[in-house]
């Protein structure tokens, strides 16, 4: 198991500006050679309608390291949600590779619990699938809610939780799955501001734990720059890669501190600029 | 009081920077009151349900209908002392009443209607294993579903009666005529029901399922048939009052000595016999058994269904 500072000196030296971005650094030969979490290599993807041919995505190349934090931006249309179905392997890419280590976990902006299960038996599932002998399991549920903050609501039925919580049992079961990447699709958006603050708070501290690559997708430029290391931009019809901005902002960022806003600034701003050039048509 | 303002200012920075400060230090990378917010939030957002407790639930259902049928009993007798009907076709609810009680007390109803019932019973187990295989045998192949389909929504709502003449040629008279008819009424209901269900079930929760490694199998164990649960059961439901009333006209209509008495053959020996009460007792406890059914086997059965999903007021 990678650590969370050695892969963060790997991505130091890693330049994902390049065109290519599977030009590993030449490692000194005693360090453990770092596989990367999620590599996505020449990715596009054509979704064929009878309205003709759409290219949802065209030649996507990124890198996220083990333990790495990384947001994905951009505006509707951009085929982020395209994006993270083809890491979690619910589709198939047209051209490229998508390769994750492990099975990737999957969140959505619907918590998307089992509403049969308690919230105890919607992680128990999860451990299942994953292997966990059955003896072991009651043992580890109730460690996965502690972890998020759930202590002892096992047998709770989903439809007594509220949204946050909701969100907090699915990010349980997530992390049940013991993949080393974790893949968000927008799961805070329908949440209330407040609730969404302390999530963001939960997640980062829960992401620091467990050491999770993390995919988080976002239309959300001050969520993206409040929780990722890297921030992507990508552009719409088709999906590129347009921009990457490393946060380095030290200690607890809150959405309301000032270098979260000045950098979300600037990303807003070319990210206006990516929307506004689709007004000629 | 400016310069007291500006303090407080001043002060408010001061704080703001021994924050940032200690940020610095690496280890701290939440705000102190995160835990104490989160659990405030989930006070606040947790709903307190109380529950009336069961002898009163069971009392406020339990009057209205009983109001309802006394009020109704009064008419009867009414009409029955105006002379509204002659007396060979709308007898006393006393003289009914004495039918009914000697019919209990003697056993010969409970014998009648376990005749009924058992044939009902097996014909709908029957159904459900029938319709349940062709609900998901129509729900696995696309194309059998286009075909077959609406021939069985066509069935659905095709009286099953229609079926006894036809069922009588085939299987004679005979249960074997009966259980055809319940089938024929039951199966479609059930079918539709399971297939309405899973079609109604989130492709979300799909997803889920396979992001969780399930393959067809365990998906169709672990989702598919959970979720579609509450539509099945209002198809079992259908099937139920289906197979019912196609067994009570198949009884009414198929009379032969070989076959058992049942609930529609004593009404037809009532009719035979002008026997007016025989016929009303009959009446009455075909009605009796499709309420017993309903109270005892499907209200509980929904309830646990739907309440586990949080899909009824849990404090109705």
């Amino acid at each position: 198991m990678t650590t969370l500072a050695e892969a963060s000196v790997d991505l130091d030296e890693l330049d994902f500006n390049q065109d290519d971005p599977r030009v590993v650094p030449p490692a000194p030969a005693p360090a453990p050679e770092v596989t990367p979490g999620v590599l996505i290599d020449g990715v596009s993807k054509v979704f064929r309608g009878p309205g003709g041919n759409v290219a949802a995505l065209d030649n996507i190349n990124l890198s996220v390291a083990p333990g790495e934090f990384v947001c994905l931006l951009g505006a509707s249309g951009c085929g982020k949600s395209t994006l993270l179905n083809l890491i979690a392997g619910l589709d198939q890419p047209t051209a490229g590779t998508v390769g994750t280590a492990g099975r990737p976990a999957l969140m959505f902006q619907e918590a998307a619990l089992f509403p049969w299960l308690t919230a105890g038996a919607n992680i128990s599932l999860a451990l299942k699938l994953a292997g966990v002998p059955r003896a072991a399991r009651a043992v580890r549920v109730e460690e996965l809610l502690e972890l998020v903050r759930l202590g002892g609501t096992a047998k709770r039925r989903i439809h007594e939780l509220s949204g946050g919580q909701r969100q907090r049992v699915a990010l349980a079961r997530a992390l049940a799955q013991n993949g080393q990447v974790l893949l968000m699709d927008e799961p805070f958006a329908a949440l209330d501001a407040i609730t969404r603050d302390v999530l963001h708070d939960e997640l980062t501290r829960v992401w620091k734990r467990t050491g999770n690559s993390v995919v988080f997708v976002t239309h959300n430029v001050r969520e993206a720059v409040r929780l990722g290391q890297r921030v992507v931009l990508l552009s719409s019809r088709p999906g590129r890669v347009v921009g990457e901005w490393k946060v380095d902002i030290k200690g607890p960022r809150t959405i309301e501190h000032p270098e979260v806003s000045a950098l979300a600034a600037e990303i807003t701003l070319r990210l206006r600029e990516e929307i506004a050039s689709h007004a000629h048509a | 009081m400016p310069t007291l303002d500006l303090n407080k200012t001043s002060g408010s920075g001061v704080t703001l920077e021994q924050g940032l400060n200690a940020v610095g230090a690496e280890e701290q990378l939440e705000r102190e009151d995160t835990a104490a917010v989160g659990a405030g939030l989930d006070a606040l957002e947790t709903h307190v349900v109380t529950r009336r407790p069961a002898w009163k639930r069971f009392l406020s259902g339990f009057y209205p209908p009983l109001i309802a049928l006394l009020a109704f009993l009064g008419l009867w007798e009414l009409a029955y002392v105006r002379k509204w009907e002659p007396e060979f076709a709308l007898p006393s609810p006393a003289s009914v009443w004495t039918t009914f009680a000697s019919m209990v007390s003697d056993g010969s109803a409970g014998s009648v209607i376990w005749t009924s019932v058992s044939r009902g019973l097996i014909g709908f187990a029957a159904s459900i294993v029938l319709g349940t295989a062709i609900g998901l045998t129509l729900f696995r192949f696309r194309w059998l579903r286009s075909s077959v389909g609406p021939l069985l929504s066509g069935l659905q709502s095709l009286p099953s009666v229609a079926w006894v003449p036809m069922a009588v040629l085939w299987f004679g008279l005979g249960s074997g005529s009966i259980y055809a008819v319940v089938l024929l009424g039951a199966v479609p209901s059930i079918a539709n029901g399971l297939l309405s269900g899973m079609d109604q079930v989130p492709p979300l929760l799909s997803r889920v399922g396979k992001v969780l490694g399930l393959g067809q199998l365990g998906l169709m164990k672990d989702v598919l048939i959970p979720a579609s649960l509450p539509g099945y059961l209002a198809g079992l439901r259908q099937g139920w009052a289906f197979s019912w009333r196609s067994l009570m006209a198949a009884e009414l209509i198929v009379t032969s000595s070989k076959l058992g008495l049942g609930l529609g053959g004593l009404m037809n020996q009532g009719r035979d016999l002008s026997d007016p009460p025989t016929m009303y007792t009959a009446l009455i406890l075909i009605f009796l058994v499709g309420i017993g059914i309903e109270l005892i086997f499907f209200r509980p059965v929904e309830r646990v269904i739907l309440s586990a999903r949080g899909l009824t007021p849990a404090a109705r």
